[in-house]
């Protein structure tokens, strides 16, 4: 059923999520919260060099320490072989994430994991550490993704040739794979063109940064069977890569889903838990590992840092005729950045008529890259944005006209393929053109930006019950772990179709033995696909429900109604019968057919694509550099809001992310390849006072692909920020600032440089 | 080396514990007590996520020894709930989805409830600075800082719980 045009309850409220009062009194568990009885703590020894070979680890010393009950190096796991294969957020190599867990021949970056021990304290376990002795052979080393694509530099893996290029390449490369999309003929619509833009653009790898370290806690008992408490993005992921990596049946690993204290794209692969099931296994007792802030930072994925080069030239009147993209992302040291969304998602705001984009995916010695909301969208986008903006300057338009007489609308072809239907972009303009923030004129000292940005969304696999219990309450399971409320969206939809009151409703997240199959929480997925598997849940039972009652009343069901949580007899000539509610059906299930509970899986596709527009006023200290952000205000098509404070949250959240990345987050390394800021006091995320409120304003053109009209909304507010605040600067002062972060020693010395 | 006896009064009750010497209040409350509510995202005093009340002054119990609670008075997130009844900043934080995945809201809503009880009235400004020692990837802080002006305003009798 379509519920779009309906008059809804529920949906659009904002009642308190169900497992609120849980963290807000400190009872949520989170992994690193669980204990089990005889539990030792496992500790990771990790790489101090940027690249090295591992000639020999001796770990008799380690094991010999009292208290030490396991040792692991990656001779304890199989030396799997190469398998692309999709579980987390994008590709995955099994091997590379084999690799990556426990290094084999070669460590590849600062922080490799290297070995692994379990102890009865976190001290000893830490003094083990210590005393394994590792003899490396320290190879040369590259950091910078254009320094890796030279001729000469180090190579990281003597097997990888660089795909997509013809003729096939004969010498390994850094350079794991070209990606090429073309559209009609760009050297033509540059001849076209009256005016052209161009620039070079810089980004910096940036850290998901989630408050809650990597933890998990495994039990392997002596029958095989494996029990795992993890915080991730997907029970169902961890199972699926640990049991690869570790040689195990599916049905032998059980993942529970503990409470995830943030993962915004970090938490779509592994780490921890196949090297704990094997401590686990070797020390006969449970092994709880936690990562401590710095190894975040050193062991596990940034998003890649790149280089973007892009052109457009336009007519007098704005009409864009020719874009041109060169972008080179790092990997990490394993294959697999978000080159190819990087290549996509740029220009698909616009509609182009030639277009030509190139992209590179460079491996390095850095940590391998992870997911990191709208992964790819952000680094091309800052640059395409800023290129926009310049463009308008040159032209002499208003940036938001110049958008408008450019955008994408529904039927506009993409140059990656794909046309675009049900998107909500000339919505999210008219909502930019309307909104206070942008009639009012920018204040004196001040400068004013605008940037647009774009993300696919995703649905795929989610699997959803609804249990009616024996009182007539509710019970929601689905296997999509709840990483912002998620909880607090399934119950409204189930309360909405079953027409009751949504504290009738309680949601949980099910492990791995307890429900279906489900994809991870990652591609802005959860509130549209498992959402629609728990509507088409609660539809089955309401069916079920209409058909006992007609039963009970010995009626047809089709005579039967089903509203506002109850049955009625359908017009004058199906009887007079009282209507029954749910508590009443639910007191006779035992007599009705029995327990009244509707399971349903789904593959959903059509996720709505987003589309955001974000204004952003800034004043910039000249003395000092430093940017100040005054206003912030984020205007988005989310389809439609289930809750919208969690809906506003995901997009205040994503700006505020976006504004760190745009002023301060980087990773600085030294001489010897290794990060020189692996914290939180050096590593400079937004704090309180580095932001003001920000404004989220919803716009609503529903997808017609779900059931609610939802479409993804936690993706695209972290697209359009670093080009928002960039435009605000030049604003500003008039100068362009091209390399991301925009700090306060790079925006004081472009000012310098400027006069 | 042998153990050292501690005891403190936390959350209202006087507390034995036995703890090593190097171990911080944090590891003591988390591994010891098992009061894992207050939450270690840093271990080194930058993201608040482990926050506590200690003889009225907010403290990251990651930078204090277990061996110097000796003697003091202590809240941590468990004991600010009165029994049933939410703390007016629980409650707001609740009312306004001040919270997404949750990790950094019992340090938050420890230091919140420290900024209240030292400055009733605080302005945004004020509450922005207070909080800057508590990270949250999540929110952006709009939110939080509205749950914590309006539990405030509750809390001077302005505004309706
Ligand atoms: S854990 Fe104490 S401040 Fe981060
Ligand atoms: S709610 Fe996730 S870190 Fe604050």
């Amino acid at each position: 059923m379509n519920y779009v045009a309906s008059d809804l309850k529920v949906v659009g409220t904002r009642p308190v999520r169900p497992d609120g009062v849980d963290k807000v009194t400190g009872r949520a568990v989170f992994a690193a919260d669980t204990r089990a009885a005889g539990m030792l703590w496992g500790k990771i020894k990790r790489s101090p060099h940027a690249h090295a070979r591992i000639l020999s680890i001796d770990t008799s010393k380690a094991a010999a320490l009292p208290g030490v009950k396991a040792v692991v190096t990656a001779a304890d796991f199989p030396d799997i072989p190469s398998e692309e294969a999709f579980v987390g957020e994008g590709p995955m190599n099994f091997r590379d994430l084999a690799l990556n867990v426990m290094a084999r021949s070669k460590a590849l970056y600062e922080g490799h994991a290297i070995a692994a021990v379990a102890a009865t304290t976190q001290e000893i376990a830490d003094r083990a550490l210590e005393l394994i002795d590792v003899q490396y052979e320290v190879l040369p080393f590259v950091i910078d993704v254009e320094a890796a694509m030279a001729p000469d530099a180090p190579i990281l893996h003597d097997d990888l040739f660089t795909a997509g290029v013809n003729p096939k390449a004969e010498k390994p490369s850094n350079i794991a794979k070209v990606v090429t999309f073309k559209k009609g003929d760009v050297e033509a619509g540059f001849k076209d063109a009256e005016v052209v833009v161009e620039g070079r653009y810089t980004t910096q790898p940036v850290h998901q940064a989630y408050i809650e370290p990597h933890a998990c806690l495994a039990s392997y008992q002596p029958d095989g069977q494996v029990s795992i408490h993890a915080s991730s993005q997907g029970h169902f992921m961890v199972r699926a890569y640990t049991a690869k990596l570790l040689g195990m049946d599916m049905a032998n690993i059980r993942v529970n889903p503990a409470e995830i204290g943030g993962g915004f794209g970090g938490k779509t692969l592994i780490y921890l838990e196949p090297v704990a099931v094997a401590l686990s296994k070797k020390a006969g007792r449970p092994v709880k590992i936690q990562m401590t802030r710095e190894e975040v930072f050193r062991g596990s994925g940034p998003t890649s840092g790149a280089t973007v080069e892009v052109k457009i030239g336009a007519k007098k009147d704005g009409t864009i005729v020719a874009a041109q993209q060169v972008l080179k992302y790092q990997a990490g040291a394993f294959p697999g950045s978000p080159i190819g969304p990087g290549c996509m998602c740029g220009f698909a705001m616009y509609d182009l008529p030639n277009v030509d984009v190139v992209g590179y995916d460079v491996v390095s010695n850095r940590p391998k890259v992870a997911a990191y909301r709208a992964p790819g969208a952000p680094i091309t986008s800052f640059a395409v944005e800023s290129a926009i903006d310049d463009l308008a300057r040159k032209l002499g338009m208003d940036p938001l006209t110049l958008r408008e007489k450019n955008a994408a609308k529904n039927g506009t072809k993409t140059h990656y393929g794909p046309v675009h239907q049900n998107i909500g972009f000339t919505a999210v303009l008219d909502a930019v053109k309307a909104h206070p923030h942008w009639k009012t004129p920018v204040k004196d000292g001040q400068g004013r930006g605008l940037a647009v940005g774009f993300w696919f969304n995703i649905g795929g696999e989610s699997t959803a019950t609804v249990h009616v219990n024996e009182d007539g309450s509710v019970t929601v399971a689905t296997g999509s772990p709840d990483i912002g409320g998620s909880r607090a969206s399934m119950g409204m939809m189930v309360a909405e179709v079953l027409g009751i009151d949504v504290a009738r409703v309680k949601a949980t997240v099910a492990d791995t033995a307890s429900i279906g199959f489900t994809h991870l929480t990652g591609g802005s997925r959860v509130t549209f696909a498992t959402g629609m598997a728990a509507t088409q849940a609660a539809e089955k039972v309401v069916d079920d429900l209409k058909k006992r009652a007609a039963a009970t009343w010995e009626i047809p069901v089709e005579a039967v109604e089903w509203k506002d949580g109850k049955a009625y007899p359908a017009g004058s000539n199906a009887g007079a019968f009282e209507p029954l509610d749910l508590a009443a059906l639910a007191l006779k299930a035992a007599r009705t057919g029995g327990p009244i509970v509707a399971e349903v899986s789904v593959n959903a596709q059509g996720a709505g694509a987003g589309f955001g527009a974000h204004i952003c006023d800034v004043s910039v200290d000249k003395e000092t550099g430093h940017v100040t952000i005054e206003r912030y205000t984020a205007v988005q098509d989310v389809g439609r809001a289930i809750h919208p404070s969690y809906v506003e949250g995901q997009i205040q959240g994503g700006a505020a992310q976006g504004i760190g990345w745009a002023l301060n987050e980087e990773y600085i390394y030294n001489a010897k390849g290794q990060m020189e800021n692996p914290g939180f006091l050096d590593y400079r995320v937004p704090v309180a006072s580095d932001v003001p409120m920000i404004e989220a304003v919803l716009v609503e053109v529903p997808n017609p692909r779900h059931p609610f009209g939802v479409r993804g909304v936690g993706e695209v507010p972290i697209v359009p920020p670093m080009a928002a605040i960039g435009n605000a600067i030049k604003s500003a002062t008039g100068v362009r600032m091209p390399d991301l972060p925009m700090s306060p020693p790079k925006v004081r010395a472009a000012l310098d440089a400027a006069g | 080396m042998a153990k050292q006896h501690v005891t403190a009064v936390i959350n209202g009750e006087e507390t034995e514990f036995l703890c090593e010497t190097q171990q911080t209040m944090l590891d003591v409350l988390r591994d010891v007590i098992g009061l894992t509510g207050s939450k270690e995202g840093c271990a080194s005093g930058d993201c608040g996520a482990c926050s506590v009340i200690v003889d009225g002054r907010l403290v990251c119990s990651c930078l204090m020894l277990g061996v110097e609670a000796e003697g003091k008075t202590i809240t941590t997130i468990e004991g600010v709930a009165d029994g049933e009844t939410l703390h007016p900043v629980q409650q707001k934080f609740l009312e306004h989805a001040a919270l997404q995945c949750g990790f950094c809201t019992p340090g938050l809503i420890v230091a919140a409830k420290a900024l209240l009880d030292e400055n009733p009235n605080p302005t945004e400004t004020e509450a922005r600075y207070w909080l800057a020692g508590n990270l949250c990837r999540c929110t952006g802080y709009d939110k939080v800082i509205r749950a914590v002006m309006d539990a405030a305003a509750v809390m001077r009798g302005e505004a309706a719980r």
